[in-house]
């Protein structure tokens, strides 16, 4: 299932859409977000926060690699962290 | 761009910041679903001021202590009781009882029951971690067959409730089962069912990673949430008998029933008033 989703990504262009935000101090290192990520562009960081644990960093690589705001993180997050916003121009 | 580093979140207005983060465990899919509800609630574009969140025993009753709008804490099972209350009271609230299935099935299994019976205007969200976690993993009347807890270390000879198949079968006008990976389709749901009228019911399938995943097989978080993933299948309309959750079969999920139009308890009741008396609540 992923190994598709990554495979689309390579064959669709993407354009990237979203600015992610992430209140460091309240991760507690579930790695849902990075795990269900459609694009990936989400990977543990090396460095811990106030709690230690290793929070979400992302790593995009135009130009596929990149976060499109599809918004999942900011379900998925059990602990009201992350989440994803459309850039200013797409939101006009 | 990089990542931002900020201090607060988009749904930091409904929620209690000065208590984050908050006491569930690592990996534990009640904030998922916390989270689900809250964009439900904006995608169904309900004041919070109209809303009135009962909760009862157990870690999902603690959704109540971190919910910035009217909400109560009540005693262990009596959470659908209080609600009627409520909603009787106040006919122009919306009432949700946001519980665990030990607070709501077991020893509030009774009251779950009637209210459906008796079409209580209410929505209930039905957390299911399939065991006590709480109290330390010991077996529920969720615990699907075969699985391995406290109190049952060789196996639960034990069949579970098929929570589903009960409510529909007492009465109620909305049905639905998600888990806490199909956050998405939950939300959509939970901002479906606040426009029905009635006993409405969406039972959510969580993870225990602390107590009840450790002991079978899936000791964090992430692999509970790759097992249901794996595990489920979105079935709408599906035949109830057969959504029992078992170990080694997929579990049916999706929205099984959806009435319209059934007369709640509380029109009921108001109108028999009226009728008899001759006139209108207030007047």
């Amino acid at each position: 299932m992923i190994n598709n989703q990554k495979q689309k990504t390579q064959t669709i262009q993407v354009k990237r859409r979203g600015i992610v935000y992430l209140v460091k101090d309240r991760c507690k290192g579930c790695g849902f977000c990075i795990e269900f990520c459609p694009m990936g562009v989400l990977k543990p960081s090396k460095d811990f926060n106030a709690q230690g644990y290793h929070y979400p960093i992302l790593v995009e690589e135009p130009p596929n690699k990149v976060c499109i705001a599809c918004g999942f993180c900011t379900v998925i997050c059990p602990e009201f962290a992350i989440y994803a916003e459309p850039m200013e121009e797409e939101k006009k | 761009m990089p990542m931002q580093f900020v201090k607060y979140h988009v749904r930091d207005k409904y929620l209690k910041t000065d208590r984050l983060p908050h006491i569930w465990c690592p990996g534990c899919g009640i904030g998922s679903i916390l989270n689900a509800f809250l964009l439900g609630l904006e995608k169904a574009n309900i004041d919070p001021d109209k809303l009135l969140v009962v909760s009862g025993i157990g870690c999902t009753g603690r959704v109540a202590g971190y919910l910035n709008m009217d909400t109560f804490h009540t005693t262990h099972g009596r959470a659908i009781p209080f609600a009627i209350g409520l909603k009787i009271a106040r006919p122009d609230m919306h009432v949700v009882v946001f519980s665990g299935d030990g607070d709501l099935v077991t020893i509030g299994g009774n009251h779950f029951i009637h209210a459906a019976r008796r079409n209580n205007d209410l929505l209930v969200i039905l957390v299911n971690n399939l065991n006590y976690g709480m109290t330390g993993g010991q077996v529920g009347a969720t615990t699907p067959h075969n699985a391995i807890t406290t109190t049952t270390p060789y196996g639960n000879i034990e069949d579970d409730f098929n929570i589903p198949f009960l409510a529909a079968a007492a009465g109620a006008v909305y049905v639905a089962r998600w888990t806490s990976l199909h956050v998405r389709r939950l939300a959509w749901s939970i901002a479906e069912a606040f426009h029905r009228k009635g006993f409405r019911l969406i039972e959510v399938i969580s993870q225990c990673p602390t107590t009840f995943g450790r002991r079978n097989k899936m000791p964090n978080g992430l692999d509970m949430l790759k097992w249901f993933r794996d595990n489920t299948i979105v079935k709408h309309n599906a035949d109830l008998r057969e959504t029992r959750i078992e170990l080694n079969r997929k579990i049916v999920i999706g929205k099984f029933i959806d009435i319209k139009d059934k007369p709640t308890f509380e029109e009921q009741a108001y109108g028999l008033v009226e009728k008899v008396r001759g006139v209108k609540r207030g007047e």
